[in-house]
């Protein structure tokens, strides 16, 4: 009864926010039932199937491949699709459906332990870590390291993680049931030493071993090969996406495990998966001016890297933006992690507040490119060379060209 | 002739190196640790000395050493980064098992710090869990763990005998360090935090340390000229164009703290 009373009063207060145009409404409901029920979150995940999703990069794709794997199963899934992946985000994904029986809730990594005792989750997924916005967030040994404690104590839970990151391998092995997947691992400036001794690691592909410890990449039981799954039977399946990139082939492969554990077979689930073709308008393809604009969003060194990879080749002209607001990091170092270098050659713009300091990077690359002040402004300059333009930036700056072009979804 | 030959110390060069007679030797920047200590833009550093060095004719060549990896002797600037607590302590774990560091800055060579890797130049610094570490004695400096994280923007204005600009950069860490006699601060802060006592940052003779985090120079071009000035004798001014960019980036950045 508590627990309805302070959804009900959250849910209220989500409307009145998102009628106001504060926002999708998405924070302030969780805020508000919070404080009136402190156990709310616990309250509302009791009796239901809660999937955790979290790791550096990947979380909202992830949240929503797997949502979408799951769809078989029939029936309602609660979700926070919108990013909103705190205690109080989760929350109101939850209050907000509350007749459904599984729930899929992208978290924050610095939150995972607490919302592991509170929701006790059937399944967590562990996708990635890597250095990502330092003024804010938390050391990556260090989140390893509280994964690992927070799972070891949670033993009815299942954890789906990627054998082929280090640090998340060794923050899931303690845990008592464990997916291991082959999702490959792009970049690996944060995996070079071993996380439980901290000796030079050995690394041969995509195996890992210590010499010093004995830790290695786990025995896996799902792998990604280019365009191919093989899943625990050992039959290979062409995945076949409508997203883009190696790391959405890598995150549809983890959706396909924790389908797994809900008892849908691979054949219904990546048909689901084969549907997803934008997530809150990332990779989302509109027409500006005759120009088609296509958007990305990475945050980090190793989001970028991934996204390079993703960008349709030349002649399309690329525009790069980054902000230093407060969720993008105020801090713009990580610029320097990134290997700019492919670019050399190719049409470059680059927008966003933080211009100059991306300007700098480049030059010292020798990627040529120019400074422009907004979309349209990077649209005329790049409709010269090419019908379309490709969009990369991080998450304020997105979210301005989102708005920009008019609430691409 | 190139300008640099005559600053270079002919008494330094390798077998290997001595064979080119004719060119002149490269610059050796040796980044140390990349595996342990590169936490956030530390690769900045190496590509600034780098570029700033080749634009001037001066050839580079860069040495990565991994921690299980000796750290060469023949460096001429040696680079240590940021890193959290574990890497931190392991990094002068080796470095103290390894000698070649200590060795290269006993006979001239320059070494620039930044952060995890400035507080580790000194007597002791704070490691995880509370516990006080040994540091490598390169720089009479002492660190521990401060009250509350430092995390922001910097301003701070050099020491004049440096003739470096004023620095600006960013800053995140937790530590206070107090300065021995032997060592000079590099800066006086009027923003953020540095050592915890006003000012930021160490020298003495070749060995540089500063809080400002990751890619210290990039901000800073004075002090990477500073440090190519130590391992390679007096330098021509670059190009007004290949400055242009990064004079504009710095001064945006001044502008913005001062009407923060």
């Amino acid at each position: 009864m508590r627990a309805k009373v302070a959804a009900t009063v959250g849910g209220a207060a989500a409307t009145v926010s998102r009628l106001a145009g504060r926002g999708d409404g998405s924070v302030i409901g969780g805020i508000i039932g919070l404080r009136l029920a402190p156990d709310l979150l616990s309250l509302l995940a009791a009796g239901r199937q809660v999937v955790l999703v979290t790791g550096t990069n990947g979380k909202t794709t992830t949240t929503k491949l797997i949502t979408a794997a799951l769809a078989p199963l029939g029936g309602e899934i609660a979700s926070n699709i919108y990013g909103a992946n705190m205690e109080a985000g989760l929350t109101s994904a939850l209050s907000r459906s509350p007749d459904a029986r599984v729930a899929v809730l992208e978290t924050d990594e610095k939150y995972i332990p607490a919302m592991v005792k509170q929701t006790r989750p059937k399944v967590v997924v562990l996708l990635n870590l890597s250095r990502d916005q330092m003024d804010r967030a938390a050391e990556i040994w260090l989140l390893a390291r509280r994964w690992r404690e927070a799972l070891g104590n949670a033993p009815d839970c299942r954890v789906v993680a990627n054998a082929d990151d280090p640090l998340v391998a060794w923050a899931a092995s303690s845990a008592r049931q464990v997916t291991w997947v082959a999702a490959g691992q792009r970049w690996r400036e944060d995996s070079w030493c071993c996380p439980n001794c901290g000796a030079h690691l050995q690394r041969d592909g995509d195996d890992w071993s210590c010499r010093e410890c004995g830790g290695r990449r786990p025995p896996v039981s799902w792998m990604l090969y280019d365009n191919e799954v093989t899943d625990p039977t050992g039959r290979s399946t062409p995945l076949d996406l409508a997203l883009p990139g190696r790391a959405n082939r890598s995150n549809a492969v983890i959706a396909l495990a924790v389908a797994e554990a809900f008892g849908v077979h691979i054949t219904q689930a990546l048909r689901e998966l084969r549907r997803v073709s934008s997530v809150v308008g990332r990779y989302t393809q509109v027409s500006r001016r005759g120009c088609d604009v296509r958007l990305l969003l990475a945050k980090n060194p190793a989001g970028w890297l991934e996204a390079l990879d993703v960008l349709a080749p030349p002649p399309a002209p690329v525009l790069l933006s980054v902000n230093a607001q407060g969720p993008d990091g105020r801090d713009t170092s990580w610029l320097w992690d990134v290997d700019f270098r492919r670019l050399r050659g190719r049409t470059v713009l680059v927008g966003g507040e933080r211009r100059l300091d991306l300007a700098v990077r480049l030059e010292a690359d020798e990627v040529a490119f120019r400074l422009v002040n907004d979309i349209d402004e990077a649209v005329d300059a790049a409709r010269a060379v090419s019908p379309n333009l490709e969009v990369l930036a991080n998450y304020t700056a997105f979210q301005q060209y989102r708005v920009a072009l008019g609430r691409v979804h | 002739m190139n300008p640099f030959r005559s600053g270079l110390r002919p008494e330094n060069l390798s077998g290997h190196h001595q064979k080119e007679k004719d060119s002149p030797r490269s610059l050796r920047l040796v980044w140390v640790y990349p595996d342990l200590l590169s936490t956030y833009g530390d690769r900045g550093n190496v590509l600034v000395l780098e570029r700033r060095a080749r634009l001037r004719g001066l050839p580079v060549e860069i040495v990565e050493v991994n921690s299980d990896q000796p750290v060469p002797r023949d460096g001429d600037i040696y680079l240590t980064g940021g890193g959290e607590d574990l890497p931190q302590t392991l990094a002068a774990r080796r470095l103290l098992a390894d000698g070649g560091l200590h060795e290269a800055v006993g006979r001239g060579a320059v070494l620039f710090a930044v952060c995890a890797g400035y507080q580790m130049l000194g007597a002791e610094f704070g490691g995880a869990d509370d516990a006080q570490v040994q540091g490598l004695g390169l720089l009479d400096i002492s660190s521990g763990r401060g009250e509350r994280r430092a995390v922001g923007e910097v301003v701070a204005d050099v020491d004049p005998g440096l003739n470096v600009g004023r620095l600006t950069g960013f800053e995140n860490h937790q530590g206070v360090t107090r300065l021995g006699p032997g060592a000079r601060p590099l800066a006086r802060t009027t923003l953020g935090t540095g050592n915890g006592d006003g000012t930021e940052g160490a020298y003495a003779g070749r060995v540089l340390g500063t809080y400002l985090h990751g890619p210290a120079l990039v901000r800073n071009p004075g002090l990477a000229d500073l440090l190519l000035y130590w391992a390679a004798g007096p330098l021509p001014p670059l190009p007004p164009q290949a400055e242009e960019l990064a004079g504009r980036l710095r001064a945006e950045r001044l502008a913005a703290v001062v009407t923060d």
